[in-house]
C-alpha cells in the first residue's frame, strides 16, 4: 500500500490497525520483572518501616518475607538481565534524546505535539531504564551482604554499614521510578497499558507518542526530517 | 519489676506509717566484671550452657586457652584470652568474660525492623524474643559489639539473656553464680559502678595499675555489663572490646533522615502523581492527519 493509493475516508479505520510492539517473550519477560519487583515492593517496605510491618503478614509473615525476600531479588534480577538483552540497543541515548530532553517541560505539561518525534522508546523510558538498570546492581550487591550478614567477618563490619545504607537509598529511588512508571504507563498514556498485554498497538497511537519509530516498523524509508508542528 | 508491682503503699485498719512508703529502689540491674581477678576457668561458660540448655559445641583450638574465635548463637559467654607484653617485658595473660552487654541506648533494638523482636526490660535488659524474629540479622549490623549470632537452622538470632528468667525471680545471673573467684559480681548499677570504681582505686593506688579504670561507655549510654580494667584507656587489648562503641552512623542515618526523608518523597511522589493527573488528564493518541506527508 503506497502513501498515495490510501483514501481519505479509509484514513479512520487505517488508525486502529494494529503494529507489533512488544514480543510475547518480552512481555513473559516483563511480567516477570514486575511481580518479582512488587513481591520485593511489599516486603521491602515491611522492613522499612513499623507502620508498613503488616504487609510482611500480607505475604505470609515476617520470617518467611525475609526467606524469599533475596530470591525474588535474584529473579528481578535474572528478569532485568534479560530485558537489558532484549532493549539494550534500543534505549540507547543518542541526538533526538537530547533535543526531547529539553522539550520535556511540555511532555510533562501533556503537549506532546510540540515535542520532537522519538524512536521506539522516548528519553523519559531509556531513563528509566538506566536507572533500575544501575538501581539493581546496587541493590544485588548490597543485598548480598545483608542475605549473608552472618558470614561477613567482624573486620568487615564496614560492608555491613554501606550495605543497609546503599540498599536503603536506592531501593527508594526505584520506588520513585516504579510509581512513575506505573502512573504514566497505566493511568496517563492511553493505549500503553494494553501493549504490554497483548503486544500490539495502534497506528495512532505510535504516530502519536513514538513518530519515528512508527516510520521506521512501517517500513517505509524514512523521508526528510521536518520540524515539530507547532 | 515484680517486686515493684507488690509494694504495699495503703493498709486497711492500719494505724501510723506504712512501712517502706516512699521507698525508692532502684531497679537497673549490673554485672560487673572484674579483668583483674578472672583466672580464666570457665566455669561461667559451663554455666551459661548449663543454665541456657545449650548443647556444648566443638572447640576451636587456636594457639590459646580461649574455647573458640567468637560467641556463637549456642555459646552466649567466652572468655577472651590475650597475651599482652607490657613496657618492662614482662608478659600479662589478660582475661575478658565477654557476653551481651546490654547497653542502655541498644544497636540492636534500633536496628531491628520486627515487631517485639527485640526488648529492653526497665531493669536495663536487652533480650531477644526469638518467636518474633525474623532473622534478617540487621541486629547484627547495629551492634558495637559483635554479640548477636545467626543460627543457620532456626534462621533466628541468639544472644546472652543476661539470665532474664532468674533475675526475674531475685536470682543472680548463672554466670556470676559459678564464678569461684568473685571476680564476678550481680546487682544493682550504682553497686555495682561504686565497687568497680573502689577495685579500679585500689588497683591504681595499691596495685600499681596507673591507668586501671571501669569500662561503661558512654557512647551506647552506659551498659548493664561493665568491667574493670588494669589498662582501661587501651581496651583494644582485651580482645577487641571497642574504645568508644556506639551505634553506627549508617545505622543512624538509615533509620532516622534517610527514613523521613524516603517517606516523604513515597507520600509526596504519590500526591505529585494524582495532582499531574488531575491537573493534566490522561494522554491521548491523535489522529494521523489525512495530509501527513509520510502516511503510510
Amino acid at each position: 500500500m503506497t502513501a498515495g493509493a490510501v483514501p481519505h475516508s479509509n484514513a479512520a479505520s487505517q488508525d486502529e490497525e494494529l503494529i507489533p510492539r512488544y514480543t510475547l517473550g518480552e512481555r513473559i519477560n516483563h511480567w516477570l520483572g514486575a511481580l518479582s519487583y512488587t513481591y520485593l515492593l511489599l516486603t521491602g517496605l515491611a522492613f522499612w518501616s513499623p507502620y508498613l510491618y503488616w504487609l510482611a503478614a500480607v505475604v505470609g509473615g515476617g520470617p518467611t518475607a525475609r526467606f524469599w525476600h533475596p530470591w525474588f531479588g535474584l529473579i528481578f534480577t535474572a528478569s532485568l538481565f534479560l530485558a537489558f538483552q532484549e532493549w539494550h540497543r534500543d534505549m540507547k541515548i543518542d541526538e533526538a534524546d537530547r533535543a526531547w530532553a529539553k522539550a520535556m517541560p511540555d511532555y510533562i505539561q501533556n503537549q506532546d505535539e510540540k515535542l520532537p518525534p522519538v524512536g521506539r522508546f522516548n528519553f523519559g523510558q531509556k531513563l528509566f531504564f538506566w536507572g533500575i538498570f544501575y538501581s539493581v546492581i546496587l541493590l544485588l550487591l548490597s543485598g548480598v551482604a545483608l542475605w549473608y550478614t552472618e558470614a561477613l567477618p567482624w573486620s568487615f563490619r564496614f560492608v555491613r554499614y554501606a550495605a543497609i545504607l546503599i540498599h536503603a537509598s536506592v531501593a527508594l529511588i526505584t520506588i520513585g521510578l516504579f510509581l512513575i512508571h506505573v502512573y504514566m504507563s497505566a493511568i496517563l498514556e492511553e493505549g500503553s497499558f494494553g501493549s504490554m498485554i497483548h503486544g500490539s498497538v495502534t497506528r495512532a497511537w505510535a504516530w502519536t507518542f513514538h513518530r519515528t519509530w512508527y516510520y521506521d516498523v512501517a517500513g517505509k524509508t524514512r523521508p526528510e526530517q521536518s520540524p515539530p508542528k507547532q | 519489676m515484680s517486686q515493684a508491682s507488690t509494694e504495699i503503699i495503703r493498709i486497711s485498719g492500719h494505724t501510723g506509717t506504712v512501712p517502706g512508703a516512699g521507698l525508692n529502689r532502684e531497679f537497673q540491674v549490673c554485672k560487673l566484671v572484674d579483668t583483674t581477678t578472672c583466672i580464666g576457668c570457665k566455669a561461667c561458660e559451663v554455666a551459661c550452657l548449663e543454665w541456657n540448655g545449650l548443647t556444648f559445641s566443638e572447640t576451636t583450638f587456636n594457639n590459646s586457652y580461649q574455647t573458640m574465635p567468637d560467641t556463637a548463637w549456642n555459646y552466649w559467654n567466652l572468655i577472651k584470652f590475650n597475651e599482652h607484653e607490657r613496657e618492662d617485658g614482662s608478659m600479662m595473660l589478660l582475661m575478658r568474660k565477654d557476653q551481651c552487654m546490654h547497653c542502655e541506648d541498644p544497636g540492636c533494638l534500633a536496628a531491628c525492623p520486627a515487631d517485639a523482636a527485640i526488648v529492653q526490660y526497665a531493669n536495663g535488659i536487652v533480650d531477644f524474643q526469638q518467636e518474633h524474629c525474623i532473622g534478617c540479622g540487621y541486629c547484627m549490623t547495629g551492634c558495637p559489639f559483635n554479640i548477636p549470632k545467626f543460627s543457620p537452622t532456626a534462621r533466628k538470632v541468639f544472644k546472652c539473656t543476661l539470665c532474664n528468667d532468674r533475675v526475674s525471680v531475685g536470682l543472680e545471673p548463672a554466670c556470676i553464680k559459678a564464678c569461684p573467684t568473685g571476680c564476678l559480681h550481680f546487682g544493682t548499677k550504682s553497686e555495682m559502678k561504686d565497687l568497680a570504681e573502689t577495685r579500679a582505686k585500689q588497683l591504681r593506688e595499691v596495685s600499681g595499675f596507673a591507668d586501671a579504670g571501669v569500662y561503661d561507655p558512654l557512647g551506647v549510654s552506659g551498659t548493664h555489663v561493665i568491667y574493670v580494667l588494669h589498662d582501661a584507656k587501651n581496651p583494644e587489648l582485651y580482645g577487641g572490646l571497642p574504645r568508644n562503641p556506639h551505634i553506627p552512623y549508617s545505622v543512624w542515618l538509615w533509620k532516622k533522615p534517610l527514613k523521613w526523608l524516603g517517606n516523604l518523597a513515597m507520600v509526596g511522589g504519590l500526591v505529585g502523581l494524582a495532582w499531574h493527573y488531575m491537573r493534566y488528564g490522561q494522554k491521548k493518541e491523535e489522529r494521523i492527519p489525512p495530509d501527513d506527508e509520510r502516511r503510510i
